[in-house]
């Protein structure tokens, strides 16, 4: 039975740091004239956009060509998901061209699971909903370890809007995985209400766990996910939640500072301290080909994926 | 030197050391002579070594060409670049086992563009890791040639591949393993000559 990266919660200890182990020699590629392998000769991936993408989508697509997979995209704009065609027969299309791997992002949650229920392939969870994103959890990882080395221990603190972030449940999980110690800090409005059983302590106060943060995280306030009030307004929210030069004056001299993209500058960003020397958000880009080439590998290179969980019917 | 004296060795090592029925064809000393006479005929053969770069094939060849290139320092006075090479993408097998950790590749600075390259593995057999090596040269540079240097060569050839320097050839059969274990990654210098494991995911190169 193949496996599949849905959950960042997929991957054990070691599956994670042999990711992030293949990501560091991968990322050699980069660097090289050739950027090429040919591990993934005769192997499709298909990316399943259901929703708007830029970052990932090119990511994903850099790293499967540059493992010499043939790659076939898909966004719902433009397809027969716009005449109504539904999740599983759109899935039925693709298991009918033989995809060895399914990269998929849909605005449901729990749509990668239903999927991997219905293919043969291989299914990477690029997204989906506000449940998860585990490859960007996996680069957020990488990056961290580049800059500062092993994660056992390390204070990390994600901040903003956690209700709809998939990015901060992923990111949660896995640094819990790596040993890292992950604080959440939100006004009470953006936090999910089962925050209480995740695997890392919540704050709300900014200022006050900025001395002992590692890394901060800054999320994306998601405008369009919001369809009422979570707070007054959006110059409050910056001003109690925001990250300005003065605040990052307040962090220690080996902090990071990093945020998924696409970022509102001024809202949850200053701009000075997106583009500052602490900012590893353009480091993170790059960074995203290496881990997925990792995952893509490790799932469909072998005669058995290496890394990820069974899902059953 | 016995088994019970060093802790911290790799299973498969221990496997093959503690066999009784496997013999050591080569000792640490026979091993150190070898080297250095490849060292010598790779300075023979290349006019005293200018622009070579020695690269060893993840794991052992990487031992075996550091080794290599302190011999020639000593004999020739002035250091030998040396690198790594993890071919494990570009083997012909993939997809006959789960996928695998990836090895360091390393190569100095200067790349390998114009260098006479000589690649450097423990055990030369069906000579389909040298070929997945030459394949992985293809993508990091062009080298002015390309060679091949081996501790063991012991035949069973399934491509049109030979070595330009052999420590040794040792005729062995294909119900046979060689297993060479080195120093730094197993805590003693042999070249240990044994039956087939029952354990068919055992055998050597």
């Amino acid at each position: 039975m193949n496996r599949h990266l849905i959950s960042a919660a997929d991957l054990s200890r070691d599956d994670a740091l042999l990711v992030l182990d293949t990501a560091e020699e991968l990322a050699q590629i980069a660097g090289r004239s050739i950027k090429k392998l040919p591990t993934l000769r005769g192997r499709t991936v298909v990316n399943l956009f259901f929703e708007d993408s830029t970052r990932t989508r090119i990511s994903f697509e850099a790293a499967a060509k540059r493992l010499s997979a043939d790659v076939i995209n898909f966004s719902a704009k433009g397809s027969s998901v716009s005449k109504g065609e539904s999740l599983k027969d759109t899935a039925l299309t693709l298991e009918a061209m033989g995809a060895d791997g399914v990269v998929i992002r849909h605005g449901a949650s729990g749509a990668p699971h239903r999927l991997a229920g219905w293919v043969q392939g291989s299914v990477v969870n690029a997204g989906d909903g506000t449940h998860e994103h585990p490859t960007q959890a996996l680069l957020d990882a990488f990056t961290m370890r580049k800059r500062l080395g092993d994660l056992e221990g390390r204070k990390v603190t994600i901040v903003g809007d956690v209700l709809h972030s998939r990015v901060a449940r992923s990111n949660v999980l896995l640094l819990n995985t790596l040993g890292a110690d992950v604080t959440l800090v939100a006004p009470p409005t953006l936090l999910p209400v089962a925050i209480d059983t995740w695997p890392c302590s919540v704050s709300y106060d900014l200022d006050g766990v900025l001395s002992k943060s590692d890394v901060i995280m800054m999320l994306r306030v998601q405008q369009e996910r919001m369809n009422a009030a979570y707070f007054p307004t959006v110059r409050e929210y910056s001003r109690r939640y925001g990250l300005d030069a003065e605040r990052m004056a307040q962090l220690p001299e080996h902090a990071i500072v990093m945020h998924p993209g696409p970022m509102n500058r001024g809202v949850e960003i200053a701009a000075e301290v997106a583009d500052s020397v602490r900012s590893t958000i353009v480091e993170q880009v790059a960074n995203g080909v290496s881990a997925r080439m990792a995952v893509l590998y490790l799932l469909l290179g072998g005669s058995e994926s290496a890394i990820g969980k069974e899902v059953s019917q | 030197m016995n088994a019970a004296s060093r802790p911290e060795r790799p299973v498969a090592a221990r496997v093959a050391d503690g066999d009784p029925r496997s013999k050591a064809v080569l000792e640490g000393p026979d091993i150190r002579r070898a080297l250095t006479r490849i060292a010598h005929e790779i300075l023979e053969r290349t006019k005293g070594g200018h622009d070579v770069l020695l690269l060893g094939i993840q794991t052992r060849g990487v031992t075996l060409a550091e080794r290599l290139a302190g011999a020639l320092r000593e004999v020739e006075g002035r250091p030998v670049p040396w690198g790594s090479l993890d071919v494990t993408m570009y083997r012909d097998d993939l997809r006959m086992r789960p996928a695998r950790a990836l090895g360091r590749t390393e190569l100095p600075a200067e790349g390998v563009d114009d260098k006479i390259v000589v690649l450097v593995d423990d055990v030369l057999f069906s000579g389909r890791t040298v070929r997945a090596a030459l394949d992985s040269l293809n993508d990091l540079g062009r080298p002015r040639a390309v060679q091949l240097a081996v501790l063991v060569d012991r035949g069973h050839r399934e491509l049109p591949i030979r070595a330009d320097y052999v420590g040794k050839n040792l005729p062995t059969s294909m119900r046979e393993t060689v297993k060479v274990l080195l120093d730094e990654n197993d805590g003693r210098d042999a070249v240990l000559l044994g039956p087939v494991p029952s354990d068919p995911a055992g055998g050597a190169e």
